[in-house]
């Protein structure tokens, strides 16, 4: 974290340098699962990035009214409290996707991400940076979630959002719907922007 | 899911084929973090299944025959955390009196175990998939020895790993999480001996 949060340099920091996925390899609990199929993949994360944002700025907002020694548990009370209406609006408006989703939607509260980010930054930066600060780590994590959900949905099903892109004639990938591949683009997704980086000379 | 299946092979079906961490991809954070290291990972291996165990009992209890008569359901993400949380507190009071040598095992790896994911999870999955508390019981012992199972193994195979020459694009997070990815091609393969999930 560096001294000077301007918001632009919160931005690249969040996106790319330490992508909470890549260089921390944080939050992955929930969302692997869900990367089979783009629609919903978009879904979770837009839930992720709401849950995120609001909650760093809920946290930073509250920051002097909390004694240290329950701070987690009262982070993880906010959190839950943003889950809960993220869960509650799926059902009402996306009952589809809400099944599809399962139990992962009330993992996002569990998600090290969100912690981390209260804990790392809201809790020592005022409001509205934090709530910048939550918006862009969820977005360096969807972007990450959604170039998986890319390839599986694409290898997989031979569509994109569901509609058909690839041509009949072309054989899914078993592979692809099941957990292992997720991992193995995980990682070579992994590889490909710390090689970029070291290309770059960034400090990895 | 239906609620007829056998508590015992749910218990066996959790370790292996459907095991929580690599075909449901929860707990992966501290996975990642803490099996660089054969001791920590049995430390936290131990206490995730202990706490599991308690908790997926403690919480169908508690959404069983608290939340349900009360029509309070979507109250459950914030109760079953509560609840996880001072289960953990508890083991640790309970461990520090009965035990001091366990303690010092477990001591630093029981706080971690409130935001595992694999904990939430199994309590969450035990709702949606309406176990019977007998079957939360077997599911919650199974998955957390299904967990510790999985960390040994990764942590072993990580200790090879790092002596092989990876490329430096690779090193680190990126052959871990195709490390694991192996892992989980060979534990669905036990898929069709229990068709359960």
């Amino acid at each position: 974290m560096s001294d000077v949060a301007t918001p632009t340099a919160i931005l690249k920091e969040n996106v790319w340098t330490s992508n909470p996925i890549f260089m921390q390899v944080l939050g992955i609990c929930s969302a692997l699962a869900v990367t089979n199929l783009l629609v919903n993949t978009w879904i979770m994360t837009l839930g992720v990035v709401g849950v995120t944002a609001m909650s760093n700025l809920t946290v930073s907002l509250l920051k002097t009214f909390i004694p240290r020694k329950v701070r987690m548990m009262v982070q993880t009370l906010i959190i839950a409290f943003y889950v809960i209406i993220v869960d509650i609006l799926l059902r009402a408006y996306l009952p589809d996707i809400s099944r599809a989703l399962g139990p992962y939607v009330g993992l996002i509260i569990t998600n090290c991400i969100i912690m981390g980010r209260a804990e790392a930054f809201a809790q020592s930066n005022p409001p509205l940076i934090s709530l910048w600060d939550g918006l862009t780590s969820g977005l360096g994590y969807m972007g990450v979630l959604l170039a998986i959900a890319l390839f599986r949905e694409l290898l997989g099903f031979g569509t994109l959002f569901g509609y058909q892109v690839l041509p009949n004639a072309f054989e899914p990938w078993i592979i692809m719907v099941m957990p292992p591949s997720a991992f193995f683009l995980l990682g070579i997704l992994i590889w490909v922007a710390k090689s970029i980086m070291i290309k770059q000379g960034e400090p990895v | 899911m239906s609620p007829e299946i056998n508590p015992l092979a749910l218990f066996v079906a959790s370790i292996f084929t459907s095991n929580i961490l690599l075909a449901n991809f929860l707990g992966m954070c501290s996975f990642i973090s803490i099996s660089k290291d054969m001791k920590s990972s049995n430390g936290l291996g131990l206490a995730v299944t202990l706490v599991l165990f308690v908790t997926a009992g403690m919480n169908w209890v508690v959404y069983n025959l608290v939340l349900v008569p009360l029509g309070l359901e979507y109250l459950r993400y914030i109760i079953f955390i509560v609840v996880i949380a001072s289960i953990v507190q508890i083991i640790e009071m309970i461990i520090d009196r009965v035990s001091p040598r366990l303690y010092i095992t477990l001591g630093i790896f029981l706080p971690l175990i409130t935001v595992n994911c694999a904990i939430l999870g199994v309590s969450l999955f035990m709702e949606i998939r309406q176990y019977s508390f007998v079957q939360s019981l077997t599911y919650g012992l199974g998955s957390g020895l299904g967990w510790w199972l999985a960390i040994m193994l990764l942590a072993a195979i990580r200790r090879r790993v790092e002596k092989a020459p990876v490329p430096a694009g690779l090193k680190g997070p990126g052959i871990t999480v195709i490390t694991i990815g192996f892992m989980a091609m060979a534990f669905i393969g036990f898929g069709g001996m229990l068709p359960v999930q």
